[in-house]
């Protein structure tokens, strides 16, 4: 009897050193994990007003997980692109958003679907989150037809249902949030709109007349300022006179938010949209965040910041660490789910840039359509005066 | 051993010969978008103004700027990232010589460099402003066209800001898609008061900046963006000046007249040379230079000979400045014309992502439409 207790614990015991963990979650069940925690977030700092968001935030593991595995996503496939516009298969232009997950992910959590979203140009996070697939946006980098935008956009022009894009021109895009917000309060569905900007654009001027039109008219706009601490290559101390960018709206109430915590930005985001959904009018919000790629894929990012500074950053605030050390410190998932996770994503990115790169061109017929919106083909003028193409829409 | 080497070299250069062979007869290969749609031909090196250096487009550039802070104490260049150099190297080290306070950095705001532009003009100083594509000039749109174009016509001379000089990278490059791409001349052309000057090449490019910037009117100069690295040539390193407002005629020709600006003239230049080998024809190359106030003499006077007119330009064609040139010759020589003005220009579409070489008015679409004019 003691001879066949031996043999089976030494069976288990050489079977957990081989599997180890492994063997233990498949006994565990997941009623093990804790299914949610509080934690506490850093405190926002205000301007004209009188209390700010909470500071601890409830976290369930299913939240957890789902944030964990967006996060991921966006990060592996921003740096898939950087991949493929190495080897060329991206052309054009490429801002990538490693760094800033924690703000997409975030506000997409602090509000609905129904809501609508417009940001700049960094906009692949955003375009995950608001519903685009992986395949769809790696389709449109590489300009096939199964892109997001038909291939015709490009990365700086992504939409989906409520996501009005990606905008090249710098600062274009916060009269049209503004815009969208006052079409939200006048159909009364009780939607809001959030308006994003970076610190280079917060020095626009029509920044500063949407925010006299939307405080003037009570809009339910979150005007949302990701300080990335530099507007391509210059830093926000050579470029602003006052570098508190959350109190740039002046009359306007703003909260500057820890932008490197999803949690941070997520309780931030649904103060705002209740401060919205009120009727109190614009809010503004200052996320302070980092990006590790340089503006864009031609520029190496270490000609106007250390890389000592990057590596800070990514060791202290990475958004991800930071998420899977508050899940695990506090039992809520455990390693081995995580790197299943890992493995899934990477999958979907690996297929998504299989078909990004396999997918053929759209066709030459597709250069004049959707110019206009017209009932009967228009002819549109083509090189010269007697070659004319179709244009559909 | 080095044998085996080659020999195994050798067959996997082969084996990818036969690779893209297959490739033409069988399933489509991705073309790279690596060529470029023209051969730059530098211009002879000029001889009356003095010594010349080997310069591409942005060094011309920085030569020209660097010229006129040297001589001109009242000069300021500014515009984003100017600092450091500039996006395409226009202004490296003219910081370091010449200080802090005369070329400096401006936040993200054009509309706020232009009129801001405008003002330091306006109080007596030389004002280069630099907008850092051209595509991004229209939030300035309204500077340019309502105020610096009409300030000294509205104070009755008693006001100008013909100090300022507002320089833009302008045209395709290869991969700019919608907004790195666009040819705007034709939204200025429309507005008197300013002038738009366009350089082909390197000596042309520091010429014509020197003699914007002395003009007593407020010009826009577009330096064509393809050209910055491509375009090499010896240019003088003393300061001079290329009179604005008159064309030069490239090329002396009998049969047809091809006038084009910035890169499309080397486009130009290659159609020429199509024409007189595969059909025998005699073309006279204009280089229009200055848009407004364009010189409407020398295009005549060509077209008087010639009786065909070409014109092509990469921006749309519905009311390019292809547009008010043919509206002007037809007026002027009408009777003269054999064959219909020809005009090849870009399509009526934004400037499209992906199809770019398609969209571009290259010299086969120029080819075709000369044929075109002689068979009328």
């Amino acid at each position: 009897m003691r001879k066949m207790l031996t043999i089976i614990s030494n069976v288990l015991r050489a079977s957990t050193k081989k599997n180890g963990a492994r063997v233990v979650v498949s006994s565990r069940s997941y009623a093990d994990f804790t299914p949610q925690a509080s934690f506490d977030i850093k405190g926002c700092d205000l301007h004209r007003l009188e209390e700010g968001p909470a500071q601890q935030a409830v976290l369930t593991r299913e939240e957890g997980l789902q944030y964990y595995r967006t996060l991921q996503m966006m990060r592996r496939m921003e740096l898939k692109a950087d991949q493929l516009y190495k080897q060329k298969i991206i052309r054009g232009f490429c801002h990538l958003y490693d760094g800033q997950e924690a703000c997409a992910v975030g506000i997409e959590a602090g509000i609905n679907p129904t809501d609508h979203l417009i940001t700049a140009y960094r906009a692949h996070g955003y375009t995950l989150t608001r519903g685009g697939t992986v395949r769809e946006i790696m389709a449109e980098l590489t300009g096939r037809r199964g892109g997001i935008a038909k291939g015709k956009g490009g990365s700086m022009h992504m939409y989906t249902k409520n996501f009005y894009g990606g905008n090249g021109i710098v600062g274009a895009q916060v009269p049209l949030g503004a815009g969208v917000a006052l079409a939200c309060k006048y159909q009364g569905r009780n939607e809001l709109c959030v308006t994003l900007y970076g610190d280079g654009a917060a020095n626009q001027g029509q920044i500063f007349e949407t925010y006299n039109m939307a405080s003037l008219w009570k809009l339910p706009c979150i005007f949302i300022c990701e300080n990335n601490k530099y507007g391509m290559g210059t830093s926000v101390e050579r470029a602003a006179a006052s570098t508190d960018y959350y109190k740039r709206g002046d009359f306007i109430p703003g909260l500057r938010v820890d932008g490197m915590d999803v949690l941070c930005v997520r309780e931030a985001t649904k103060f705002a949209a209740d401060h919205c959904r009120a009727g109190k009018g614009p809010i503004l919000m200052e996320l302070q965040t980092y990006r590790y790629h340089g503006h864009s894929m031609s520029d190496p990012g270490v000609s106007y910041r250390t890389r000592e500074e990057i590596q800070e950053v990514r060791s202290k605030s990475d958004p991800i660490s930071m998420l899977k050390e508050r899940m695990l410190s506090n039992n809520m998932t455990n390693v081995e789910e995580l790197k299943e996770i890992d493995v899934e994503v990477r999958k979907e990115i690996e297929d998504a840039a299989q078909f990004a790169t396999t997918d053929p061109e759209p066709p030459l017929e597709e250069l004049c359509n959707h110019l206009f919106s017209n009932d009967q083909p228009l002819e549109v003028r083509g090189t010269h005066p007697w070659t004319k193409l179709k244009s559909v829409s | 051993m080095a044998a085996a080497a080659r020999l195994v070299l050798r067959t996997a250069s082969g084996a990818k010969v036969l690779r893209a062979g297959l490739g033409w007869l069988g399933a489509p290969i991705r073309v790279p978008h690596a060529a470029a749609h023209f051969t730059f031909h530098p211009d002879p090196v000029p001889t009356r103004h003095g010594p010349t250096q080997k310069m591409n487009l942005f060094q011309s550039i920085t030569s020209a700027l660097d010229n006129t802070l040297s001589s001109d104490p009242t000069a300021v260049i500014f515009g984003e990232d100017v600092a450091f150099g500039g996006v395409f190297r226009c202004t490296v080290g003219l910081r370091d010589k010449y200080g802090k306070d005369r070329v400096f950095n401006t936040p993200l705001c054009e509309q706020g460099i232009v009129g801001f532009g405008i003002g330091v003009a306006v109080a007596g100083a030389t004002a280069i402003a630099e907008i850092q594509f051209a595509d991004y000039i229209f939030p300035a749109f309204d500077q340019i066209v309502n105020e610096a174009a009409k300030y000294r016509y509205r104070s009755g001379n008693m006001f100008d800001c013909g100090n300022l000089t507002i320089r833009a990278p302008w045209g395709c490059v290869g991969h700019g898609s919608l907004y790195h791409s666009q040819s705007p001349e034709a939204f200025f052309a429309h507005c008197p008061g300013i002038k738009v000057v366009i350089p082909r090449s390197p000596v042309q490019a520091k010429g014509l900046l020197l003699s914007c910037i002395a003009d007593k009117n407020p010009c826009i100069f577009f330096e064509p963006k393809i050209l910055y690295r491509a375009a090499v040539e010896q240019v003088p390193t003393e300061p001079y000046l290329i009179p604005l407002s008159q064309a030069e005629v490239l090329q002396e020709g009998s049969d047809v007249t091809l006038v084009a600006w910035g890169t499309q003239v080397h486009v130009m230049k290659e159609v020429a040379a199509m024409a007189q080998e595969k059909l025998g024809v005699s073309c006279e190359v204009i280089d229009l230079q200055t848009i407004l106030p364009w010189d409407t003499e020398t295009v005549c006077k060509s077209v008087v000979k010639t009786g065909r007119l070409l014109i092509s330009h990469e921006a749309p064609v519905t009311g390019g400045f292809a547009a008010e040139i043919s509206s002007t010759v037809q007026e002027e020589c009408f009777l003269n014309l054999e064959a219909p003005i020809a005009r090849v220009c870009g399509y009526d579409t934004p400037f499209p992502h992906i199809f770019e070489p398609f969209y571009i008015p290259d010299k086969w679409k120029c080819f075709d439409a000369v044929k075109r004019m002689i068979n009328y």
